[in-house]
Order: C-alpha cells, then structure tokens, then sequence
C-alpha cells in the first residue's frame, strides 16, 4: 500500500505585499547566513570581516561608491534595452554586440570627427549614431524572425561574434600606440567627445539618461499602444493577428527601440566611462542585463535595486580578492547563493507548502 | 485496522465507493463531500454541469489528484491513490479527454508502451493478444495502423483498448462522445453495453441527457461541487435530471424566431485553402450567408470547421477563391485575401467569436478590460491607451452578462469557461457587427450560461445580423438555426433546412464528402 503523499504543494491566495517583502527579507537573511557558514568552513576567514572587505570595495569611498552607480546606470541602461524585446518574449541575448557595434561607432566619431565639430554637436552625433548602430544590429535577427521565423536565440548571439570582429577590425586602424593593439584612451588630452559634468557631478549625466530611460520605459511598456501591442504579440502571436495588430511590424519596431538603447549603453560606455574600445568594453553586460530584466519582472524601478546588488557585489569581489588573497569566484559563490535564495523566496512568495498531519502521525506511530 | 464496509443487501461490496471526498484548490472547492458507488457489471453516469467537479472527482480515483479528505473503497477494502499506477493495480483505468498517443507509433506499440515485459518484443503475440481483444467487445481496431492515419473515434478505441490491455476492469470515460458523429457514439454504447455484460464496471462522464438515458444504469448528479444524489435511470427523465443538475425547472426549448427581412451579406466562392503540410483543408467551399439569418455549421471535429471561419475572418492564406460581403447600405466589397485590419479599413464590421477562446479571442494574462482594449485600442488619437472606454465597456458586460468575476481586473484566465466565453461574446457584440461568426459558442458552459448564448444570438439574428454558427452537438443546431451547411472532410456535403431535416440525416451527410453526396 502506497503512503499519503507527505508534502503538498498548493498556490497562495491571500498575499499581501508587506508579507511577500517579509518573505524575501528572511530569504536574504537566510542566505547571508548560509553564506557565512561556507565562508567559515572552507576559508576559515571570519565571515564578518568578509562581509565588511565585500561592502568596503564596493561603497568604501566616495570614489568607489561612484564607480559602482556608473557601472549599476551601464547595467540597468542594457536591461532597460532587453526589456520590450523580452515582454515580447523575443529571446534577444545579443545586447553585447548591439553595445559594441554602439560603442564602436561612438569611438569612430570621437577620433574622425573629434577636431571637426563643436563638442555638443560632436556628443549628439555620437549619441545618434550609437543609437543607429544598435537599432541595426537589433533589426537584422528581427527583420530576419518576421519574415522567415528564423531563430533569434542564435540568430542574436552569433552577431555578438559579428560585433566583436568588428571591433577587432577597427583596432587595427585606430592603434594607439601603434603597435599596442589597443585603442588607448581616445582624445586623451583634448578630452573631446567625453561625457562632460553635470550638476558637478562627473557622471551627471549617465544619471540623467538612465533615469529618464526608466522612467521612459516603464509608461512605454504601462500605457502606450506600442507597449500593449507588445505584450499581445508577446502572449499570444494568435490573438495579435487575430485583432489585426501586425506582428512583423511589432517584431521589428521592438527589436530596433531594444537595439538602440543597447547601442546607447555602448556609447555611456566609451563617451562617459572607459573613454576606449576593446572587444571586452561590453564585458559580459548584455548577458549580466538578462538576469537583471528577468529578476525584476521587467519592472524597470526594480532593476535599478537588482542592477546596484549585482554590481555591489561584483565590486566587493575584487575587494576580497586582493584583500584576503581569495580567488574572485570567491565572491561568484556569495552571489550565487545569495541569488538562490532571493530566487527561492518567489517560490515561497507564490506558493505554500502544506504538510499531512495524518502522514506525519503515521510515521510516529511506526 | 481495515475499516469494515457497508454491504450491499447481496452482501457483496461496491466495486468502487467513494465516501466524502473533498477536494480544494486554494480557496476553491472542486468537490465537497461526494458519495458515490458503482457496482460491477454497472454503467454509471455522472452528469453536471461544467465547473461541477466530474473530472476532478475521476482524477482522484486514477490517481491524478489526491482528495483532501474522504477515503476510497475498492471491492470493499480501504486503498489510497496517489499516482496512476495505483489506479492501475487496483484495475481502474482513465480514458481522458484528451488523447495521450504518439502519432508515430502503431495502435499496438501505443497500448504495450510503458510495460514491462520480455528483452525481445514480440510483435506479432502482442498484435494476436490485441485483435482478441478488440473482438470480444465488437472494437474495430487494426494494430499495425499509425496513429496519425486514424480518425479520432479510431484513435479513442486504441486508448480503451489500452486500458483494457492493462487489466482494467473499471473504466472511465471524460465526454467520451464530445469528438464522436451520432453513428460513431452509438458503436461506442454497443461496445460499452458488451462490456458490461462481461463484468466491467464504467464510469462516464457527460452533460448529455439523451445519452445518459439510453445507455446507463444509473446516474449520479453533481451540482457545483455537491453530490445531489443518485437516481436509476429508468425511473428519471430529461426534465427531472436537468432538475437535479441546476436546481430548478427549465424549459429545455430553444428559441428560434422567423427571419425577418432576409438579405444577402456574406457570399463564399469555391473557398480552397491547404495548411503547412499541404494538406487541403477547405475544397472548394461555397455558400452564402444571410443577414436575419444563423447559419449553422456542422460536422466531425476538424472537417474544415476553423479554417472556414478562418479564411473569412482574413487569418488564412488562401490558395483559391473569393469572399464578398454585401452592406446593408448595398453595393460589395471584395474581402478575399484581406487581413482582419484592411477588413476593418473597409468598414466592414465582422465579429469572430473563434474556438479557442484564451488562445486566439483573448489573451489570458490580462484582465478585462485589456481585452476589451483589444478591439479598437487603436481607434482612439494619440500614443497612449486610453483604457476608460474599455473599463466601462468590461463592467457593462460585467453587470449585463452576469460574469462572475472578482473584477474587471482580474486575469481572464483565472474565470472559468463560461464566463471566459461571456467576455469574448459580449466584446464582439458591443461592436455591433453585420457579420457575427462563433465557433463551438456554448462548449464548455453551463445550462444557463448556454441559453444565455442562444438568447443573445437570436438578438443578433433579429438585428439583422448574418450569424455563422458552428457547433458540436447536433441537437441544438437543430432547433436553433435556420439552415445548417455540413462539412465533411473540408468539403460541403450538404446544406439543409433546419426546420425540415433530422438528425440522421446530417448525420449522415457529417460522413460523406461532398463528391459522394451528388453521386
């Protein structure tokens, strides 16, 4: 005879937000204990200290804590980008070569035309064609999905490669030294086509942009047409076409608005931050990005916490590295775990675990 | 400590007794409290409306679900089903709705799949064992066919036919004759009467009444979850079962109204259209369809049914042929190979209530009133939405329709069927529409949520509106249009009077492509 099955799993009802944030705060905590306890058993390193190196790379001087909101507005802008294409449920993990072809022809403005144009002009040139470059390399895997159902998973990630031979192509030519096959930092003297201060703040801004950015796109998404239209195509192709809504044209608008504002991140990349070009300047962002859309529910005012976390700690990472002599993965573990856990609470958050009371009486009484 | 049973007045156990089963999904109770018993030898029906608990409360006894309380007796001992292979042990096997077949296998690779047996296959044993079978019931049933040559009734005999192989001798059947032409379920009720003579216990599932009548020996009521009782057959009648089944006396006829000022809107020419696999679909369809008019639609599920309505609406690619519609104003508009928004441009207003409703007229994750926003989110100047049209638009449906609904902002998905049909209905209605297409608009629903339909499409009708309906049970499209068109295999084999023909006689044509029929 077969036992009463011991666990079940039933679908919440009553969930408040004030007890879904309860359940994810004791899930951060559960995994930051968790993480001490791994902390200790393999390094022997007292794992408050661990923590404190962590919090100290990231936030421990006002220099520090302003690399780590550039580089969160670099990452939150490319989630920003990833989110139309994925509420369509168009799996575009291509932002690292729509940043790169960005960034690529930000860089070209910057050294052809650095001399030749007054410097706001030279800025919005570059912001345009940032914008270009991206919206193309986001239109060919669409143009080629709405016409032929192509595959944009690898359609998008083999252009990444496409990118990045780009990149190394224009290398070549914009040598700096000659012979370092490096770009070196462009317009190192004139600081021409550099992102300028703003508000005195040196990355005023990538702030700026980046927060209209969100704010844009949330309303876009809430309450424009072309937002619903998306989220019809993105749940069901068969309604959309059955309304009369054109799904190649939503297919392609939406990867050209997704493209360009990765192309855009390319430019906030070269303009206002690493002032260079190397086929690592996207740096694993456009996938790093996908974590940040999807974790955030495409809720862009959630990806700027979930794009801070993620950058926080890989700043520490390189705190505890150094300070400790620990491999940087050390910090990967932290994250994974502390991601695990967050992912675990919407488990909890969704769903509640009823044990059998006569199962549990069964087993006492043998 | 075995619980001692009731006995029956023999001194013989139930087959199968269920007592007090509940089951609960989240704050909603499928079945609360049900007892039930059939005996060996016995066909039992369980009749209810959609939304009753039927297929839940058989779920828990092949071990799909687990009940929440109540226990289970078979043959009188107290057992616990927690997967189907319990269910299997204990001889009770589950034909579902919905087939569970590899299209690539033959019928008999189908029924051994998943056994245990010898490391070399015999094949031609197994196929022996399988035609023994088949014939000891009066199946017809070729075990070297592939699925994917079958028709569904064919494919419904080789999921029996697995069951039994594995020893079953209590089964039960989810609307077994749903997908089945009036000829096809009379088979299945001769198979199912020989079985029962052979011991077998049956359990099946319907809403039904006729069928009830002449097939079981008794039937068990569900009503929104609550056992109501159960009652011999002979002594019940449709009137007191459909009592039973709602709560309260109802007037089992349909309305049907005169047409009145009957007028050309809708004119199919030799409508030809093949799908992906280059099969053909629709052969050279023509009819026409008139304003004050239902036309009903009939045939065996997938005759060519959903690309008719399809082609019209503009979402199939033909390969031949035309559509016109006439306005009432006068004059014609070509509508051949138009997509639904160059359909609209013409002004030509075409509402198309189509079968899946989640899938195609709704979208499931959004709520009311985004769905209401689906038709004419457009229509409206500027970039944005303006979502206050469609909320008073959802809410009137709301209050009109009775939807039960928490609100206008709940995802559609989460209403059950009837009231999913309700929104998609009265959506396509508000828009006032010359042409109104529904395919299959009362599947699914409940007896009030089905006259509720019918009301709403006579309306249409007396409005002026060229109504295409497409149904499944044949009964209803009699009484409720006035001509009926039969599809056979995508090609028209008739179309009749629905005031002068019978049953037979569509059922008939629902078999016979059109090329047969003239000969």
């Amino acid at each position: 005879m077969t036992k009463e099955p011991f666990i079940h799993i039933s679908r919440r009802e009553d969930m408040t937000f004030a007890r879904a944030v309860a359940i994810r705060l004791i899930g951060v905590l559960c995994s930051l204990v968790v993480c001490a306890l791994v902390i200790f058993v393999i390094t022997k390193l007292n794992p408050i200290e661990v923590y404190r190196a962590i919090f100290d790379g990231a936030v421990g001087t006002a220099r520090r804590t302003w690399v780590t909101v550039r580089d969160s507005l670099i990452l939150l802008c490319v989630a920003i980008g990833l989110t139309p294409a994925f509420r369509m449920r168009f799996w575009n993990i291509g932002a690292e070569g729509q940043i790169l072809v960005g960034g690529c022809v930000t860089a070209a403005v910057m050294i052809y035309f650095g001399d030749a144009l007054p410097g706001p002009l030279l800025l919005l040139v570059m912001v345009v064609a940032s914008l270009a470059a991206g919206l193309i390399w986001g239109l060919i895997p669409a143009f080629f999905k709405a016409n032929w159902n192509t595959n944009e998973t690898l359609f998008t990630l083999m252009m990444n490669y496409v990118a990045m031979q780009i990149v190394t192509f224009c290398i070549v030519f914009w040598e700096n030294p000659a012979g370092s096959n490096t770009v070196g930092i462009i317009n190192s003297k004139s600081k021409v086509g550099w992102l300028p201060e703003l508000f005195g703040l040196t990355y005023g801004w990538i702030l700026v942009i980046v927060l209209l950015l969100t704010v844009g796109m949330f309303f876009y998404l809430r309450v424009s047409k072309q937002g619903y239209e998306i989220a019809v195509v993105g749940e069901s192709e068969n309604t959309a076409r059955y309304v009369g809504i054109s799904v190649r044209k939503v297919i392609m608008r939406t990867m050209a608005i997704s493209g360009a504002i990765c192309g855009l991140a390319g430019f906030i990349l070269v303009s206002g931050s690493s002032h260079t070009i190397s086929t690592s300047t996207a740096g694993g962002r456009g996938f790093t990005a996908i974590i940040v859309a999807w974790l955030s529910k495409f809720n862009t005012f959630t990806m700027i916490l979930v794009s801070f976390f993620l950058v926080f700690m890989e700043k520490g990472a390189l705190q505890i590295a150094s300070q400790f002599k620990l491999n940087e993965n050390a910090s990967d573990v932290i994250t994974g775990i502390i991601l695990f856990f967050i992912l675990g609470s919407e488990f909890f958050v969704r769903y509640q675990l009823k044990f059998r009371k006569k199962a549990v009486a069964q087993e006492v009484s043998k | 400590m075995e619980k001692q049973v009731e006995k029956r007045a023999d001194g013989q156990a139930y087959a199968i007794e269920l007592k007090n089963i509940t089951k609960r999904f989240g704050s909603v109770t499928a079945n609360d409290g049900v007892c039930l018993s059939v005996r060996r030898g016995e066909i039992l029906s369980i009749l209810g409306e959609n939304g009753s608990g039927k297929t839940t409360l058989m779920n828990m006894l092949s071990g799909i679900y687990y009940p929440d309380e109540g226990e289970i007796y078979v043959d009188g001992r107290e057992v616990k089903i927690s997967s189907p292979k319990d269910a299997f042990a204990l001889g009770i096997g589950m034909i579902h709705q919905h087939f569970k077949l590899v299209d690539v296998l033959t019928a008999a690779e189908n029924i051994i799949l998943g056994l245990p047996g010898s490391e070399i296959l015999d094949m031609e044993t197994v196929n022996g064992k399988i035609t023994e079978l088949a014939g000891r019931y009066g199946f017809e049933l070729d075990p070297r066919q592939k699925i994917y040559e079958m028709s569904v009734s064919q494919k419904q005999t080789v999921e029996i036919i697995k069951v039994l192989y594995r020893g079953a001798n209590m089964l039960i059947l989810d609307e077994p004759t749903a997908v089945l032409t009036p000829q096809e379920t009379e088979k299945l009720f001769a198979v199912l009467r020989n079985m029962r003579k052979d011991g077998h216990s049956i359990i099946i599932i319907t809403h039904k009444l006729q069928e009830v009548l002449s097939l079981s020996d008794r039937v068990a009521v569900l009503r929104k979850g609550r056992y109501i009782g159960t009652v011999d057959t002979a002594r019940a009648t449709e009137s007191s079962l459909t009592e039973m089944m709602v709560g309260k006396k109802l007037s089992l006829d349909i309305d049907r109204p005169q047409p009145v000022a009957v007028k050309k809107r809708l004119a199919v020419n030799e409508l030809t259209c093949t799908n992906d696999e280059e099969v053909v679909t629709l052969d050279h369809v023509s009819f026409t369809a008139n304003g004050g008019e239902i036309l009903g639609i009939a045939g065996v599920a997938g005759s060519g049914q959903k690309e008719l309505l399809e082609a019209i609406a503009g979402l199939q690619p033909l390969t031949d042929g035309h559509v016109t519609y006439y306005p009432p104003e006068g004059g014609e508009e070509n509508l051949t190979e138009k997509t639904p928004a160059q359909i609209r441009q013409l002004g030509v207003r075409l509402s198309f209530v189509p079968e899946d409703r989640l899938g195609m007229g709704l979208v499931g994750s959004m709520d009311m009133t985004d769905n209401m926003m689906l038709r004419g989110y457009d229509s409206t100047p500027g970039f944005f939405t303006n979502r206050r049209p469609p909320r008073e638009l959802a809410e009137h449906i709301v209050d009109e329709l009775e939807v039960v609904t928490p609100g206008v902002s709940t995802p559609v998905s989460l209403l059950s069927g009837g009231n999913v049909q309700k929104v998609l209905v009265g959506r396509e209605i508000s828009s006032e529409p010359t042409v109104l297409m529904v395919a299959y608009p009362v599947r699914g629903l409940d007896i009030n949520s089905s006259y509720t339909i019918y009301h709403l499409l006579n309306e249409q009708k007396q409005k002026g509106v060229a109504v295409i309906c497409v149904g499944e049970d044949l009964d209803v499209l009699l009484e409720l249009c006035d001509r009926i068109l039969v599809l056979c295999q995508g090609s028209v084999s008739g179309i009749v009077d629905a005031r002068s023909t019978t049953k037979e006689e569509v059922g008939l044509l629902m078999t016979k492509t059109g090329k047969e029929a003239e000969a």
